[in-house]
């Protein structure tokens, strides 16, 4: 008895492991290295140790000390020969701007020419720059190992000279507001897909089968269809002079120089994207709708209630798993979207994507990405929580 | 017009083949250049001559600038992009990084009068892991067909909403338009980055930028502007001027290019460092480097070579026979108001830029 049950639970083990390596390498691993990054920025700490043993006692108001600007110097000149001065500049560089040629700069200049004592005199002549307290603390902020300080950024504050957290300029605050119009926008396509997609869910669940077959083909030929082809032909449809505003021209609606700006912009990113994740909201719905009796409803007329009075108290209520399901879908779906709004959203429609797209394949400071990756993801676990604290996940119906 | 989501099918596929052509063989050569046009042209004056005379296959790819790639690549120890085109400051970056081979110019071809590629090539150009490479200019075009009046003539109309209304065509990055707001706000060229290097100077550029913002249609890739213009989706648009130059010369389309007021940037080759196929990747480079291979690339589009001993060799466009010379940004009439991009002020600033840059867009 005992193990018959071993073995069969060795088999449900082997039965699952495929799939358990698979999200490990393909789900965890790659989830838990970029949570590492988000924190975690060895290179200048491994790159600089004595520099940064010397800072760590420094107070941070006056310069350091010459013996500082003798080890520091070294230690650049020794790293620009080994060719690895430049990504440990470019991550100083990152807190203060202009580090990356002081620290390269001075290499050059010092290797050429090295000092034989006052360091401290020739890196200032080397560049005027060294004279500053902030390049120093940049240095030194750039050393710490584990660091808060992607997180910092990607809620728009910084650390003062003490230590102190602070807001950052207004000029170069941007995540917070890009996360709230992601937020935002995210809702207003959820209610705009749940608006269209309970009317046709509703057809589709309750038609003659033969012409729910056809509606049902409707909504799939789309879904099977590649986003990018859906998303340029809305360019096509909502262009300055595309199909739509050239039709309302055409048809005296509009006056030519009155053309409505449908697309690059918050509106075409709405458009677009309502229809991309529309299918995602219907075929829940729908899953739902077609188990819900339609004798309920005419009972409830029978029993003397208005169509909108059953609707409201027969039907509603049991179709809500479809939009809770539906609902959330939609929501978390937008929230990471990339593609649609970056063709589409011009300057007004971008999401928070967008930025974190920047600073991987741009700027390269995939820490700070990592670091907005990660927020993203646990204001959606978040909501989850809170969702199925409200709904009940085995309430929900994912089809 | 740039689709995203291509690029990245195609980056798929290049690691399936990739994989293949490291089994098939190591005499594959990748380049990779910037789509296009452009790309085309560079097959034609480089990477076929090349392939006649060596016998190595060179296959081109696409892409839209950024180390991203590379520097995945460099991480894993599992490169499969060979020669890259790289604009100057990306160059430097990379090479700061250690993502690419130095190149000596002392390897590369003389001159044909024998002067030594170390003096051929202006001082400061490039970045000491580029050589070869083009001059590029962004410029502000305009479609003849909207103006049937008065046409735009200077770099301030690109700014002048009263005199000339309608959209316009600007790239998404805040490298050449900061430059363009503050030259059309009467800084002279040579104080440019100076005034850069100060809050004041940059807030004075991004309000500039303001006083057009509502009418901006940003673009991305060097394609998008002429198609934006030939659709009339703007009136006028920053550009690539050879990307407007094929579309005037190839597709006989209206436009005009404002030469006055124009941002020259420098682009170069570079070589992915710790590529298995090292040898061929410098033999192509030491190819292209020649002053004959870097004018060469004028008979197909209006890019200027680096070297000073190239551009006495451009000569004329090869399909339709035009004389390239005043096509070329270095001509001398188009020099009238020519700012050179300081990539060592960018390689400096770019972050900063961005953010302040992304600021100003989302607001």
């Amino acid at each position: 008895m005992a193990s018959s049950l071993t073995s069969r639970r060795l088999r449900a083990a082997l039965l699952a492991a495929p799939l358990f390596v698979f999200v490990s390498v393909t789900f965890i691993a790659p989830l838990a290295t970029m949570m590492l990054r988000s924190v975690y920025e060895p290179v200048v700490a491994e790159s600089l140790p004595e520099t940064l043993a010397a800072l760590a006692d420094w107070d941070g108001r006056e310069l350091p000390n010459e013996e500082t600007f003798r080890v520091a110097g070294m230690e650049f000149i020794a790293l620009n020969e080994r060719r690895a001065l430049g990504s440990v500049a470019t991550r100083v560089n990152r807190l203060e701007s202009g580090m990356r040629s002081t620290m390269l700069g001075v290499a050059r200049e010092l290797a050429n020419d090295p000092p034989a004592g006052a360091w401290r005199e020739a890196m200032i002549a080397a560049d005027e720059d060294w004279a500053e307290v902030s390049s120093w603390l940049a240095v030194r902020r750039a050393g710490e190992r584990i660091t808060p300080r992607h997180y910092l950024n990607a809620l728009d504050l910084d650390r003062g000279a003490a230590g102190e957290i602070v807001a950052q300029p207004e000029d170069r605050r941007i995540y917070v507001t890009l996360l709230l119009r992601t937020f935002a926008i995210s809702a207003a396509i959820t209610g705009i897909c749940l608006l269209l997609a309970y009317p046709v869910a509703w057809l589709l669940a309750h038609a003659r089968p033969s012409r729910a077959g056809l509606l049902l083909l409707l909504v799939l030929v789309p879904f099977w269809t590649s986003l990018l082809v859906r998303t340029t032909s809305w360019i096509v449809l909502l262009q300055n002079q595309g199909v739509i505003n050239d039709l309302l021209v055409v048809l005296g609606i509009l006056a030519d120089e009155q053309r409505l700006s449908l697309i690059y912009n918050m509106t075409g990113t709405i458009i677009a994207m309502v229809h991309v994740l529309l299918p995602f909201m219907i075929l829940p719905l729908y899953s739902v709708m077609r188990t819900i009796p339609p004798r309920h409803m005419q009972a409830a007329a029978s029993l003397g209630g208005s169509f909108w009075q059953s609707f409201r108290r027969v039907y509603w209520p049991q179709s809500l798993p479809g939009v809770a399901a539906g609902s959330l879908l939609v929501f978390i779906m937008s929230i990471g979207f990339y593609i649609t709004p970056a063709l589409v959203g011009g300057r007004t429609g971008q999401l928070i994507s967008s930025m974190i797209a920047y600073h991987m394949e741009q700027s390269l400071n995939w820490g700070l990405a990592a670091a907005l990756g990660a927020i993203l993801l646990l204001l959606v676990v978040l909501l989850y929580l809170i969702y199925s604290r409200l709904v009940g996940v085995d309430r929900m119906s994912l089809s | 017009m740039r689709i995203e989501g291509y690029s990245k099918a195609r980056v798929l596929l290049m690691l399936l083949f990739a994989i293949f052509s490291t089994a098939a063989g190591a005499q594959t050569l990748t380049l990779v250049s910037w789509g296009g046009s452009y790309a085309r042209s560079v097959e034609r004056a480089w990477v076929e001559p090349f392939m006649e005379e060596t016998g190595i296959t060179v296959r081109v790819e696409d892409y839209n600038g950024g180390l991203a790639q590379i520097r995945a690549q460099v991480e894993t120890g599992n490169v499969f992009w060979d020669v890259v085109d790289m604009s100057t400051p990306d160059a430097v970056r990379g090479c700061d990084e250690g993502m690419l081979e130095f190149i000596r110019l002392e390897d590369l071809p003389p001159a044909p009068d024998g002067t030594p590629a170390s003096e051929d090539f202006p001082p400061g150009s490039r970045s000491e892991c580029a050589g070869g490479g083009i001059v590029s200019s962004t410029i502000v075009a305009f479609n003849n067909e909207l103006f049937p009046g008065e046409k735009p003539s200077t770099l301030e109309d690109y700014f002048d909403l009263e005199k000339f209304p309608g959209r316009r065509g600007m790239r998404r990055v805040p490298v050449v338009n900061l430059e363009f707001a503050l030259m059309a706000d009467g800084v002279p060229l040579e104080r440019v980055y100076q005034t850069l290097d100060t809050d004041q100077g940059v807030a004075r550029a991004f309000a500039k930028l303001d006083t057009i913002k509502d009418q901006i249609v940003f673009w991305e890739a060097g394609a998008q502007p002429p198609q934006m213009l030939a659709d009339q989706e703007v009136v006028m648009t920053t550009a690539y001027n050879g990307r407007i130059f094929n579309a005037q010369i190839l597709e006989n389309q209206p436009f005009t290019i404002i030469w006055d007021g124009q941002v020259q940037e420098t682009s170069g080759l570079v070589i992915v460092l710790g590529t298995p196929r090292l040898e061929i990747a410098e033999q192509f480079l030491e190819f292209i480097s020649s002053s004959e291979s870097l004018a060469a690339i004028s008979k197909y589009i209006s890019y200027s070579p680096t070297r000073n001993s190239a551009n006495a060799l451009v000569s004329t466009h090869l399909d339709t026979g035009i004389d390239m010379a005043p096509h070329m940004p270095a001509a001398e009439q188009n020099m009238r108001r020519a700012l050179n991009s300081d990539w060592l002020w960018w390689a400096d600033n770019r972050d900063e830029m961005n953010e302040r840059f992304a600021v100003w867009l989302a607001r």
